[in-house]
């Protein structure tokens, strides 16, 4: 049975800084703290189409704080 | 100002208050970059002038030899008067406390935190309505003439207004901000008499506003700060100070500069302007590659230890300028660099800074870019620069356009 593979974003708390790159690229996908840092929504599997939304918040975020990796 | 010597070579003896430094700064960083990647001078006792992303990004990182307790590079180290009997500095502050941009850790975190909810998009979000308004009615007074300065009519007016509303200080009050920016930033990195003169009438007028508060509390940011605690302690008055210092300085030069630019920009490019205004879901990356290529902030650290850095020495007490606008200029990093792409998709610019200090009120600094830039091509979709030769740009930590004449079409 071919098996559906999904993407999942990780957010490194350590290294997030809060620029709000990534929810403003994918607000599906991050949410903020009151602070203003980041996080995955839910446990950051992406549901099917925001791939590249995904990549790209990957991609813009200035800390290199966001990993997009295989579920 | 005083008169200084010509620069005879960029690597080895650069001035960055050079004129032509200010006007055309970045084929001088271009070349730099590839011949002599980590400047140096020995004006204003030695200041280092990294170019590439990866340095830049690894100074801003390291904090253990990179401090903040100097982040302007200027004539004079300031000496602000260290009163006896005051409460000594905790240690990371500096002498002249702007918490938390003159502290490293571990001092800066908390007074970083404590700021932190008062600028999340959210907080930033409840102010747009009210830029709104701030910006059609400027307009409203200059869109009859056919033309106005971009500068002085319009781009200087949005950020002090807005600053002004979360402090809960009077609108009309904005002319003398202006001043002390001007004191602070421009006059003051090439003598002190005008910084130490700013500094002073800052303070009393702070501290006027502070007692104002603690006898009729606003709704304000002066007000929030008056109840704030770090470590479970209430903020002293000199912390109260320092920070609205900041906060003044830090929410207007650098937005004002940054909407000029982008004005700058769309007044010379024809057809960026007619995208924006065809296809205004373009905005949000227009604005961050106005970001990118116009970064307005070059902020600076001393060396606290002896290192090397992209395979460089830096020497202990000397100066680095940080300039996120060089780092974001690097083709390394940003294909096509020296191309404003309003399109860009992949844009990890660092105009906000990088590491710790990552600027405070950036949601709030684009979402006033933003609206400025809305209301303007809502209003005036068609301008060109009146006359190229009298656009004047600012020199020091923060870049923008001074003086920009337009003609509406
Ligand atoms: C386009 C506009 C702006 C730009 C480009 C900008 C840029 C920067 C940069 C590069 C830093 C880092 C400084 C360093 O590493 O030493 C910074 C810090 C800071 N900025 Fe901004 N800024 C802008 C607007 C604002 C506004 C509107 C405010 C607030 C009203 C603000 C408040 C601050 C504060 C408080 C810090 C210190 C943060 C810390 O040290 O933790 N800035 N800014
Ligand atoms: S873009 Fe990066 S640093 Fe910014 S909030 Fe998102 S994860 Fe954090």
């Amino acid at each position: 049975m071919p098996q559906h593979k999904f993407l999942q974003v990780i957010v490194d708390p350590e290294r997030c800084q809060g620029h709000n790159r990534c929810k403003a690229i994918a607000p599906r996908l991050f949410e903020l703290d009151e602070l203003g840092h980041a996080r995955a929504v839910g446990d950051g599997t992406v549901p099917p189409g925001l791939e590249d939304k995904a990549r790209l918040a990957e991609a813009n975020c200035p800390e290199f704080a966001i990993k997009v990796a295989q579920a | 100002m005083t008169d200084r010597p010509p620069v005879s070579d960029w690597a080895k003896d650069f001035d960055h208050l050079d004129p032509r430094w200010v006007t055309e700064p970045y084929q001088i960083w271009d070349e730099l970059r590839r011949q002599c990647p980590v400047a140096h001078t020995e004006r204003y006792n030695g200041v280092y002038f990294p170019s590439r992303y990866a340095d830049i990004r690894a100074i801003a990182y390291d904090t253990e030899h990179f401090s903040s307790r100097r982040v302007v590079v200027r004539e004079m180290p300031p000496r602000v008067p260290t009163d006896s009997g005051k409460p000594k500095s905790p240690p990371g502050a500096s002498t002249l406390a702007s918490p938390p941009i003159t502290s490293d850790p571990p001092y800066h975190r908390p007074a970083r935190m404590l700021l932190l909810p008062a600028f999340t998009p959210d907080a930033i979000g409840r102010l747009e309505a009210k830029t709104r308004a701030i910006c059609g009615d400027l307009i409203d007074r200059f869109a009859s003439n056919g033309r106005c300065d971009a500068a002085t009519d319009y781009a200087q007016h949005v950020p002090v207004a807005v600053i002004a509303h979360m402090l809960g200080l009077p609108e009309g009050d904005g002319e003398k901000f202006r001043r002390w920016i001007h004191l602070l930033l421009h006059e003051g990195i090439a003598e002190n008499a005008s910084f130490t003169q700013a500094l002073a009438e800052m303070d009393d007028y702070f501290r006027v506003q502070i007692a104002n508060r603690r006898s009729v509390p606003g709704e304000d940011l002066i007000t929030f700060l008056l109840g704030a605690r770090m470590e479970d302690q209430p903020l002293s008055d000199e912390h109260i100070i320092g920070t609205l210092r900041l906060l003044l300085i830090a929410g207007i030069d650098t937005t004002w500069s940054a909407i000029g630019s982008c004005l700058w920009h769309l007044a010379q490019h024809r057809d960026d302007r007619r995208r924006l205004v065809t296809e205004p879901a373009l905005m949000p990356l227009a604005v961050e590659e106005f970001l990118r290529a116009y970064a307005p902030v070059t902020m600076a650290r001393q060396v606290a230890k002896e290192t090397t850095v992209g395979g460089c020495p830096f020497k202990e007490r000397e100066m680095v300028l940080l300039s996120f606008p060089a780092a974001n200029r690097d083709p390394e990093v940003f294909p096509q660099a020296d191309r404003v792409q309003i399109d860009r998709a992949e844009n990890r610019h660092a105009a906000f800074g990088l590491g710790i200090h990552r600027c405070i009120g950036s949601n709030l600094a684009r979402m006033e870019i933003t609206v400025a830039l809305e209301e303007w091509l809502t209003r005036i979709p068609n301008f060109d620069l009146a006359d190229p030769a009298s656009v004047t740009w600012s020199h020091g930590p923060v870049r923008g356009p001074r003086k920009l004449p337009v003609v509406f079409r």
